[in-house]
């Protein structure tokens, strides 16, 4: 039992061991550096024989200088089979040997005898692993698109793989992207209709739905449960579906190209989330309050803009934030109503760039970089009030 | 008193709702039906735009003779397949004119020329000349005369709401040998990229749930796809995965993994050996799905962690006191409690999948058997211009879901009464 333990330990650690050099060996590759094997084998002996050792001496030397030990043998071996690296990439195979052989530092001969150990020691480095290769995985093409609008092309034809940046340049070479997409494809101009196409979408949709929501969530009225079930099922519907009747009707109205004609679609369809997310804030607010203001003889009116509002601004906010970035992200409508130049949105604009097979990727790149930055920035700042609201069940996508 | 109170509660809410109810129903719901009304005719793309009479007005001055003027009008049906009819036409002239040649079509009367030229054909065209003299011998400024515009008016058929009805454009969708292969092909998107979104979120979910350093950041990070807009996304992938020249390609050649360059959006099978077995896996079409899945498992993640950090603690020690394994938790205690959410992210995952259009027009525009009913739409009303044909796909789009609906709502009303 306990050799069976042992080796199953050591095999797991190995292989998360494995794991951590060889996306280290990605990210040195894309820098530039030539690796051209993972070498596998040989991590894998190291690594067996590493997690060996520390169960096997255990408690006789402090983990700390048993950790730098190993990491400089690692290090060290690893550093002459594969000459001629930088030092950097050996600093950093030196730090992920430390991380991992403090990792496994917890277990000893003693942990491995309990009931269940194995699994637990699975359960350990499989939520590990799956920590870094999510984040990897998700990081990663981030990553590429970042710093692909920093290179340029003639440097990436020559190595695909090198994805260093040269900070030492001038900034100008540096942003160069950049002030190509700004000034030769009217980014600036992208920018601004976004903007206002969002913003726009933001007060129009606020201005219907806190009413609508308020009615919903207080007022008695026949047709009311009508109302509310509607609500979401016509939020189930497909956009796709919608979009050759709009087309017709817009074009024949002439609202094709213009930035009123994707107010009035884009506020319709983010309504229904917009209705359903605030009564339900609305429901949550005393009833008490209303009342005495409707002894205080305060109209409907009133009491919105009085009592509703003020006390539901986190509700408000989210919901604004939300109506924002869907309006920011939308893409089948703009491709539909927009085929002039002058009136493109970011996302648009952005496809429009890559029809043309000459365009430059880094361009591409710095534009994507452009429609996605905003949008992230507001994530990660109001991240508190957007995971509530998500899990609200809206955001459509 | 309390019955007008009620009244008035009434009024409210409708005026209220109102608005809000006006704009979604005529911007979501009257289009299902006039895809209803559409898909039963032949319309392309062409035919949509309203027949105009168009008029380009030309100021020429005659030679030696300053007082008198020549205008020009180049009329002209602006449509190439519909007439127009009872076409007039209305201009106005400043107070000291005089005409020289009435047209028998037309009148003149206090400064204003109105003509009646009755039926144009499709593509008609005419010059319309008209000579005016002054008749106080002043000269005549050309600026001022071409700032007037003339006005047109003609009756010409909307080809959407006259009554020609076919079944052509449903024939053409049901029974033609891609029909089968447009399903399939829909139904693997959804069906694998719904189940691997909501499989990595159980892993995502269950592996946050755990008390790490980093663990809020963690939870941001994985909803950046989520957020993040399509349109970078789905370029940075197509950059990442491309045959020539991409990321993922240099690094396999690189590390001396594959021999050749796969083209992963660009092919339709690639051919695997398997203990023996060739199997014909669609390459371009599993692409896809993967970026659907990385793109989507966030909303599952979100779900089920929520899920997660409501169940009770208790559980979990009585589990410990019992002695059971961490697999034995999982799938006994874990597992049962999250099956309600798991079904509901499901059906809202298999509904928006279903109908994704945005990330494989992006990806791969349909080509490689990626060709789902959703890219279908757009292909058939705006690659091929039949708009008719575009709405009958969409129609069988909306009873497709609308069958799904009902049988997953029958589904798991039948598990509720069993419960």
């Amino acid at each position: 039992m306990r050799t069976k333990n042992t080796i199953l330990f050591s095999l797991i650690s190995t292989f998360f061991l494995i794991f951590l050099i060889s996306i280290w060996k990605i990210l040195a590759t894309l820098q530039g550096l030539s690796i051209n094997s993972f070498n596998i084998e040989i991590i894998f002996i190291f690594g067996f024989l590493i997690s060996l050792a520390h169960l096997v001496i255990g408690d006789r030397i402090k983990s700390i200088y048993k950790s730098i030990i190993f990491s400089s043998i690692f290090v060290f071996c690893d550093g002459y089979l594969i000459q001629k690296l930088p030092i950097w990439y050996n600093v950093g195979v030196f730090l992920i040997l430390y991380f991992f052989t403090n990792k496994i530092s917890k277990y000893t001969f003693i942990g491995l005898k309990e009931e269940h150990s194995t699994q637990v020691i699975l359960f350990d480095f499989l939520t590990l692993f799956g920590i870094l290769f999510f984040s990897f995985v998700i990081l990663f093409p981030f990553y590429m698109m970042l710093v692909t609008s920093f290179k340029t092309q003639i440097a990436l034809l020559v190595n695909p793989l090198d994805f260093s940046i040269n900070f030492g340049q001038d900034i100008k070479d540096l942003f160069k992207s950049y002030f190509v997409i700004f000034k030769s494809y009217k980014f600036g101009k992208y920018i601004v209709i976004s903007t206002i196409v969002s913003v726009g979408t933001v007060i129009i949709t606020l201005l219907f739905a806190i009413p609508a929501a308020y009615a919903v969530a207080r007022l008695n009225f026949f047709g009311k449960t009508f109302l509310s079930t509607s609500i979401l099922i016509i939020y189930m519907f497909p956009a796709i579906v919608l979009v050759i009747p709009l087309y017709t009707i817009f074009s024949q109205l002439g609202l094709r190209n213009s930035i009123e004609g994707l107010l009035i679609v884009y506020t319709a369809t983010t309504l229904p989330v917009a209705i359903y997310m605030l009564q339900g804030y609305f429901k949550s607010i005393p009833k008490e309050l209303e009342e005495a203001a409707i002894l205080d003889k305060l109209s409907w009116f009133g009491i919105i803009t009085k009592i509703i509002i003020p006390l539901s601004i986190p509700a408000i906010s989210s919901v604004a934030l939300y109506v924002f970035m869907i309006a920011w992200n939308e893409f089948l409508f703009s491709l539909m109503f927009l085929d002039n130049p002058n009136s493109f949105t970011l996302s648009r604009a952005i496809q429009y760039l890559s029809g043309d097979a000459e365009t430059p990727r880094q361009y591409l790149m710095a534009g994507s970089v452009v429609v996605t930055l905003p949008v992230l920035f507001i994530f990660v700042y109001f991240e508190k009030y957007l995971v509530s609201g998500l899990t609200a069940g809206s955001v459509k996508g | 008193m309390n019955d007008t109170l009620e009244n008035t509660e009434k009024k409210t809410a409708y005026i209220l709702t109102l608005p809000a109810v006006l704009l979604v129903f005529s911007i979501i719901l009257f289009p299902i039906f006039a895809n209803i009304w559409i898909s039963f005719k032949e319309v392309e793309l062409k035919d949509i735009r309203i027949p105009e009479p168009r008029a380009k007005k030309i100021v020429k001055s005659i030679s030696n003779e300053p007082t008198k003027i020549k205008i020009l009008y180049k009329l002209r049906n602006s449509s190439l397949i519909q007439e127009i009819r009872d076409v007039t036409f209305q201009d106005n002239f400043p107070k000291n004119f005089e005409i020289e040649n009435l047209d028998p079509r037309c009148t003149y009367k206090k400064q204003n020329l109105k003509c009646e030229f009755r039926n144009w054909p499709a593509k008609y065209k005419e010059n319309f000349q008209v000579i005016f003299a002054t008749n106080d011998g002043s000269k005549i400024d050309k600026k001022k005369l071409k700032t007037i515009k003339p006005k047109l008016d003609g009756k010409s058929d909307n080809i959407l709401l006259n009554t020609n009805f076919t079944l052509k454009n449903f024939k053409k969708v049901l029974f033609e040998n891609e029909f089968v292969d447009l399903l399939l092909t829909t139904f693997y998107y959804t069906f694998f990229g719904t189940v691997g979104s909501i499989v990595f979120g159980i892993l995502t979910a269950q592996m946050v749930n755990q008390k790490f350093y980093g663990r809020t950041f963690m939870r941001s990070v994985l909803l950046f796809p989520y957020v993040a807009p399509v349109v970078a996304l789905a370029y940075t992938w197509e950059l990442l995965l491309d045959p020539n020249s991409g990321t993922l390609n240099s690094l396999l050649l690189n590390y001396q993994i594959i021999e050749t360059p796969i083209n992963l959006l660009g092919q339709k099978y690639i051919e695997i050996n398997i203990l023996g077995f060739d199997f014909k896996l669609r390459l371009a079409l599993t692409t896809v799905i993967m970026f659907e899945i990385w793109r989507y498992f966030p909303l599952a993640f979100l779900f089920i962690l929520a899920r997660l950090q409501a169940i009770p603690k208790e559980l979990y020690e009585a589990a410990d006191v019992d002695g059971a394994s961490p697999f034995q938790k999982f799938f006994n205690i874990t597992l049962p409690q999250i099956t309600a959410v798991i079904s509901i992210l499901f059906m809202i995952r298999f509904i928006w999948n279903f109908n994704k259009f945005e990330d494989v027009f992006l990806l791969t525009g349909g080509a490689s058997g990626t060709r789902t009913l959703p890219i279908n739409v757009y292909q058939q009303g705006f690659a091929i211009s039949d708009i008719g044909m575009g709405s009958a796909v969409s129609i069988v789009i909306v009873v497709l879901l609308l069958m799904f609906m009902f049988f997953y709502f029958k589904l798991l009303g039948k598990r509720v009464d069993e419960n």
